[in-house]
């Protein structure tokens, strides 16, 4: 299995794609951090970034690779490997380059202009993310046959996350507003990775607005090390299901 | 060597392989014919494991492959395939296959890679091969191990008649190590003189699957292809009349 | 200064005359305080020499100067209070004090100073007190350099830092003050001036003042209150070069401004508080040159506030610039800087063509539903705010900054 993982991180360290994706992160962030005097307001610009380019690219990297891997991956099918073995090592290989090209990208400008606590908690949360979002991405490759839509699915649950949950939740909460529903906004934060990760790296931040009551429920919580250890599982389990459940697909699946 | 027993495979309402059952041992060299969509792709695919059967059971040496990879230490398999990773090197390709297939006890047999000339352009990508050149490489990788099965889908689409007639040796030199090799191909000449059996499927149906000279006698044809065109001919009509009962 | 100097000339003037100079210490043949004062008569001097002296109810009655060598610890041992002013003309400089009482029922203080005048307290230390300076109707008085340190207990059992009730034409300066309850307390305090001093760490305010017209307040450090600074019920109060700094929580803020009137904020740096200033019935305020950096709100006004302005001020980095829980607003915004400004400049004059909204939808739907600050930073208020930026319907259309600088002004 690890074997194929070389050749593979070989392709796609070559592809123009990731190439370009880490070029223009770096320019990003090199520019935003070394433009602003500031350099936590350099990192909110990047926290942005991280929640809504990184997911973006990672779901269609990773479900154009793996369309476009289809015969390869028969052709590795037809050599003495089981499947998972198969499905994992594309896995391991796609969101390792992408978090090698987030890392060059985003973790070098961050760890030259800002190192420290609140830079390494961006730079774990934009691996986190990409992690999670390469498996969604693989979930919806091996469910949808056609290319066209697995992409368009693929897009359809990157908008989920970054848009259409954050827009329902607030409606929610406006049409709720009467009831004390800051624990269960808590709760609500743990099916969308990226209101997760967002309120994680926004809590390091010491955002002064986040000092005030709702700030404070969230702060007493995900600022404990229980709260941290939360988080980490969380983010954990949005990377398990979606490939898990795919590699069990992946088993069954005539290619 | 290979037991194929009433195997059934559709596709959504198609029924793409019906009950097909078969034996195939060391030392034939099958051609799998038939006309567009009857089968052929799906039945090797089902052998190779990659498409999963409804029902039925194939045996390798007596084992049942149904949740086993190990089986396919043992099988070489030329795909059609139209695209290698993008940016991976042929070399590189190459030296994946032994990679991930090491076998201590044998050394890799290069003899296509010397042949087809392949390590003069180890360092072009794959995305700039052209179908022939690709068709090479698939064959020169299916042939890396000496395997003891064969499967080649399609081997001789693309290539130019110099690189036909290597491979055409290859298979010759590799029958007569006793393997069993299954060849598909729509171009008949292809196996003429190739195969030692033929195997014909037809709307998923194993039609008949019978020595070549048993064919050759019973047709009274001399020539291979037009043996096969004239059992064709008979089938379709025969099959025609069946459902217009 | 110049008065304190004076007065020390003053007095000097009549020790020369016709004063007696008392030692204290273990090596003279007065060893208390207390009978100390007894034997001294007004004009007189006490000298303390380094030691421990367990004193309490040490009361003045009349002028005298009392001057510590060597920072003479007078520990009260929890109990009582430890000196007790009524008189004019009274110096006390150089002590240490320590452990005066706490009471439920009495407000304790280690110094406490009642109906006078002319009393200066200066370079002295103030540790774990109930009330470290208690001050009531009296005035002329200087309280400078001192350093005053309450152990922090819950609100309920510690006193101020320096209380103030019912004086006028005082001087504070130069104080330290952390771990009470309010560091500064002022209750109808007039005419007086506190500046160089810095509260931080107090369970309360840092400064709290109500009923106190007609003061000053320079060049103050208040950061760390648990709710930073409020300032009740006064008119004609000038604040200018103080800090505010990192007071945090859920009613913290680094100014609170409740029922002000006429009076002048000027070079105060707000930085990193929930909300900078908060301003509730205030009128005719003018903040200006100020810096607001990376607070959760920079400035809340609410609708009640009335014809204040604002200008020549610095905004960067605060989530929310302003916000307000009205829809028309009569206060003026000209000549600020604000870092999310994104305007242009065509005659390059260094003012925004176009008017800057400080306020942000968003600010406009935290004011209404505090839990949707779940969403700060998310994707959707993005496009909300940059909607709304671009088709404004929901928020004070006359809330605008009409001369938008382009660079920020050098404070």
């Amino acid at each position: 299995m690890n074997k194929t993982v070389k050749y593979v991180l070989y392709d796609i360290f070559r592809s123009r794609i990731l190439i370009a994706y880490a070029c223009l992160l770096f320019l990003i962030s090199f520019s935003l951090m070394s433009f602003e005097e500031n350099p936590s307001k350099g990192l909110m610009s990047l926290l942005n970034i991280t929640l809504i380019v990184v997911p973006l690219i990672s779901i269609i990297f990773g479900t154009i690779h793996f369309y476009n891997s289809n015969e390869f991956i028969e052709l590795l099918l037809s050599q003495p490997f089981s499947r998972s073995s198969i499905f994992f090592s594309q896995y391991m290989s796609v969101s390792a380059s992408l978090s090698c090209a987030f890392i060059i990208g985003m973790g070098i400008p961050i760890i030259i202009f800002s190192p420290g606590t609140i830079g390494t908690t961006l730079i774990i949360t934009g691996l986190l993310l990409t992690m999670v979002f390469v498996s969604l991405a693989f979930l919806s490759s091996v469910f949808v046959r056609d290319k066209a839509m697995g992409i368009g699915f693929a897009l359809l649950l990157w908008f989920l996350f970054s848009l259409i949950y954050d827009g329902l939740i607030l409606m929610l909460i406006v049409s709720l507003s009467d009831y004390p529903i800051e624990k269960l906004t808590l709760i609500l934060a743990s099916f969308n990775p990226i209101d997760l990760g967002r309120i994680f790296v926004m809590l390091q931040m010491d955002v002064s607005a986040m000092m005030g009551y709702t700030g404070a429920v969230y702060k007493d919580f995900f600022g404990s090390s229980t709260g941290m250890i939360y988080t980490f599982l969380i983010m954990f389990l949005w990377i398990l299901w979606p490939l898990l459940l795919a590699n069990h697909r992946f088993n069954q699946k005539d290619l | 060597m290979i037991k194929i027993e009433q195997l059934n495979k559709h596709f959504k309402r198609l029924d793409v392989l019906c009950d097909i059952s078969v034996f195939l041992s060391k030392g034939q060299v099958i051609s799998l014919i038939g006309p567009n969509a009857s089968g052929k792709t799906t039945l090797i695919k089902c052998l190779l494991g990659i498409v999963k059967q409804d029902s039925g059971i194939i045996y390798f040496n007596e084992k049942n492959i149904k949740g086993d990879w190990s089986y396919r230490h043992h099988i070489g398999y030329m795909p059609q395939i139209e695209r290698y990773p993008d940016n991976i090197q042929i070399g590189q390709l190459i030296n994946m296959m032994k990679d991930i297939r090491n076998n201590v006890n044998t050394l890799p047999d290069e003899e296509l890679i010397e042949k087809f000339e392949l390590n003069k352009i180890f360092i072009s990508k794959t995305r700039s091969l052209s179908g022939g050149t690709r068709q090479k490489v698939s064959a020169a990788l299916a042939f890396l191990f000496s395997p003891e099965v064969l499967i080649l889908d399609e081997p001789t689409a693309g290539l130019d008649p110099l690189s036909i007639e290597i491979l055409r040796e290859k298979i010759l030199k590799e029958k007569e190590k006793n393997k069993l090799i299954i060849i598909t191909s729509h171009i008949l000449s292809d196996i003429d003189g190739l195969a030692s059996h033929i195997m014909y499927l037809q709307n998923g149906q194993l039609i008949f699957f019978k020595d070549i000279n048993a064919i050759k006698q019973e047709v009274g044809e001399d020539r291979l292809s037009k043996a096969i065109v004239e059992i064709m001919k008979q089938k379709k009509s025969l099959y025609k009349r069946k459902n217009e009962k | 200064m110049k008065r304190t100097i004076t007065f020390i000339l003053y007095l000097l003037f009549i020790d020369i005359l016709s004063a007696t100079t008392f030692h204290i210490g273990t090596r003279y043949p007065i060893k208390s305080i207390k009978e100390a004062v007894r034997l001294s008569s007004g004009n007189d001097s006490i000298i303390i020499h380094k030691g421990t002296y367990r004193e309490n109810n040490i009361v003045i009655t009349h002028p005298i100067i009392v001057i510590g060598i060597g920072a003479p610890i007078i520990d009260g041992e929890n109990k009582y209070e430890l000196f007790i002013i009524s008189s004019k003309n009274v110096f006390i400089k150089g002590l240490h004090f320590k452990n005066s009482g706490c009471s439920a029922l009495n407000d304790y203080a280690s110094i406490k100073i009642i109906n006078s005048s002319n009393v200066s307290v200066i370079e002295n230390q103030i540790d774990n007190a109930y009330f470290a300076i208690h001050v009531s109707n009296s005035n002329f008085c200087t309280i400078k350099n001192n350093i005053i340190n309450g152990l922090r207990k819950q609100e309920q059992t510690t006193g101020n830092g320096i209380h103030l009730w019912k004086c006028s034409n005082f001087l504070i300066e130069g104080n330290a003050i952390t771990n009470h309850r309010d560091g500064i307390y002022f209750e109808f305090v007039t005419d007086s001036r506190i500046q160089k001093n810095s509260s931080e760490n107090n369970i309360r305010y840092g400064l709290h003042f109500m009923f106190s017209h007609n003061d000053e307040y320079y060049n103050n450090l208040f950061q760390n209150n648990g709710a930073g600074v409020a300032v009740m019920y006064s008119k004609n109060v000038m604040m200018k070069y103080n800090t505010f700094k990192y007071n945090w929580g859920a009613s913290s803020y680094g100014l609170l401004l409740k029922d002000i009137s006429d009076s002048y904020i000027s070079s105060n740096i707000f930085s990193k508080n929930t909300v900078g200033i908060y301003m509730e019935g205030s009128n005719r305020i003018n903040i200006n040159k100020s810096s607001f950096q990376e607070n959760g709100w920079a400035i809340k006004v609410q609708s009640n506030c009335d014809e204040n302005k604002f200008h020549d001020n610095n905004f960067y980095g605060n989530t929310f610039d302003v916000s307000t829980n009205g829809y028309s607003s009569p206060n003026k915004f000209y000549n600020n800087y604000w870092d999310k400004y994104e305007g242009y400049d065509m005659n390059k004059d260094g003012i925004g063509d176009v008017p800057y909204h400080p306020v942000s939808l968003y600010s406009r739907i935290i004011e209404n539903t505090p839990g949707t600050l779940f969403l700060l930073k998310s994707f959707v208020i993005l496009l909300l705010d940059t909607t709304e930026k671009s088709l404004p319907t929901l928020i004070p259309e006359n809330l605008k900054d009409t001369r938008p600088l382009i660079k920020p002004l050098v404070i």
